[in-house]
């Protein structure tokens, strides 16, 4: 039998209205994603991935198209089953890490005792051992980014989504926290989509890269990255990644 | 000794010396004590038991801080309301700001032809004057609130009361807190004015009846007592933000 796709998008489409001004963010996003995949999703600023994010985590209704997450083999429950990341760590000033790293628990209503296992196993996953009880001015940007994953998969989500996770952050520490997300990722064992503007980190991390062509965000290709696993950073300077680079590359009309 | 000694010595002098020249003053200048008393018969004034100082005391801090408090409470509400509904909030947020506009002072009067004089009318014009800036505050507040971060608690399908409790609130306690710092002053005033315009009870009535027989003394001793109260509150408050926000959160 072959494996169900975990999403399923058929022309969904959005548009934003506010008073009698209507926006369309997105015309026509169509691709499927596998249970287990880690999709990166890139196009041009403003071409409504963001969007596309927020309707995956169910804040925000589809206009048109079709929209189902979740199969037979993997049942998805919305409430309890989207974990997020944002280009800002958005850890609340008043906790410690390991407070912060369980605010979902909490909203859920897990048990306590188990989260805060959980918890504490995901901040080592997460190379944070021993920070649990500082406060996040007392992390760096990168160690503050890493919490926020450490949060996004405490509820055992099986979906994750993350929108430009390493924006914000220095080239090195963020080719660092690649190679960490992909660790990560196996162990974990999640579906991620990826958002990011780094057509380098799309290809360097996804299975799949899905690419956007600018606002209203259509689809403008859906591809397989066939680079071994594990991913090493000297793949870089393959050929075939290269040859993936640039074909992202001429579909945003860069090249 | 370190920075912060020297500031409270700083303080204390500071204190102490304004004490010395208005001693120094009355004494030496000969000044009438109906125009001016000194600190000793100021202190003098508490021994007149028929002014029943405690009494009035209490019922002045009651409804600075009864209204104080219902202020609190309806600002950070209206704010958190206005977060829920747009329209609500387009709706009532001007109207708002053009309230704000009318001196509630000049609102004694009517409040006392409605609800009579007493500890209520005042309660209510301490409540009139604190509530604006609470609310504007807090609203400006929970407007600096992330919204990835509310986006965050939905996807999880979380409550109201979840996102204003372990969000909202706490988030933008720095901007309540500011804001409850601007009140406090503003509450004492709000009913001392009431008490001035129409009460039989509190330390701005007794103010009004020892001016009539001219007891300089009991007034400036009426003024010493409301300035503890104010100073009361202002200290609770600033513990409080002592307390509740971590230093490098707060804003003035
Ligand atoms: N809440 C909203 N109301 C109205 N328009 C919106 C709203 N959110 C986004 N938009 C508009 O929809 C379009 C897509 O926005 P979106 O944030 O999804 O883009 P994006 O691809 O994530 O951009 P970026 O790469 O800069 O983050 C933009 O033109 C934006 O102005
Ligand atoms: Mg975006």
């Amino acid at each position: 039998m072959p494996v169900e796709p975990f999403i399923r998008m058929r022309g969904v489409s959005k548009t934003y209205r506010s008073g009698k001004k209507e926006h369309l963010a997105i015309s026509d996003a169509t691709f499927d994603v596998m249970p287990g995949e880690l999709v990166s999703l890139v196009g041009p600023s403003g071409c409504g991935k963001s969007t596309l994010l927020k309707i995956l985590a169910g804040l925000h209704p589809n206009d048109g198209g079709e929209l189902k997450i979740g199969s037979a083999t993997h049942a998805f429950d919305p409430a309890r089953d989207v974990g997020m990341v944002f280009q800002a760590p958005l850890l609340l000033k008043w906790r410690r890490i390991l407070q912060n790293v369980l605010l979902p628990a909490e909203i859920l209503g897990l048990p306590q005792k188990e989260s805060r296992e959980r918890a504490k196993d995901l901040l080592a996953l997460v190379g944070l051992a021993g920070y649990e009880d500082k406060y996040p001015y007392e992390l760096s940007g990168g160690m503050q980014q890493r919490a926020a994953i450490a949060r996004s998969l405490v509820h055992d989500p099986k979906l994750v989504l993350m929108d430009e996770p390493f924006g914000a952050l220095d080239a090195l520490t963020r080719e660092k926290m690649n190679l960490e997300l992909l660790r990560i990722w196996k162990e974990a064992g999640k579906t991620i989509v990826f958002v990011t503007h780094g057509i380098s980190e799309a290809v360097f991390l996804g299975t799949r890269v899905v690419v956007l062509t600018a606002g209203p965000a259509r689809m403008a290709d859906n591809f397989e990255i066939a680079l071994p696993r594990p991913r090493t950073l000297d793949m870089k300077t393959h050929e075939r990644f290269g040859d993936y680079t640039r074909r992202i590359y001429r579909l945003l009309g860069m090249e | 000794m370190n920075a912060s000694t020297v500031r409270w010595t700083l303080a204390v002098l500071a204190h102490l010396a304004l004490l010395l020249a208005w001693y120094l003053f009355v004494k030496l200048g000969n000044v009438p004590r109906f125009v001016m008393p000194s600190p000793s018969a100021t202190l003098d004034a508490l021994l007149q038991p028929n002014y029943d100082w405690w009494a009035n005391m209490a019922v002045t801090a009651t409804e600075i801080f009864a209204g104080y408090a219902l202020a609190l409470v309806a600002g950070v509400a209206l704010a958190l309301l206005f977060t829920w509904s747009k329209a609500l909030e387009a709706f009532f947020m001007p109207l708002l700001v053009s309230l704000n506009m009318i001196p509630k002072v000049a609102l004694g009067p009517l409040i006392i032809v409605w609800f009579k004089y007493g500890v209520f009318p005042n309660t209510l014009m301490a409540f009139s004057i604190c509530v604006f800036p609470i609310l504007l505050t807090t609203a400006r507040g929970l407007r600096e609130i992330e919204p990835e971060l509310l986006d965050l608690v939905n996807s999880l399908k979380g409550s109201r009361w979840q996102l204003f409790t372990k969000i909202q609130l706490p988030g933008s306690l720095p901007y309540i807190f500011s804001g409850m710092k601007v009140a406090a002053i503003l509450a004492v005033a709000g009913a001392i004015v009431g008490e001035f315009l129409g009460s039989d009870k509190g330390l701005g009535y007794l103010m009004l009846q020892v001016q009539v027989t001219l007891d300089t003394p009991a007034m400036f001793m009426a003024v010493l007592l409301i300035t503890l109260i104010g100073m009361a509150l202002y200290g609770l408050v600033l513990g409080l933000e002592t307390l509740l926000v971590p230093k490098d959160a707060r804003v003035d």
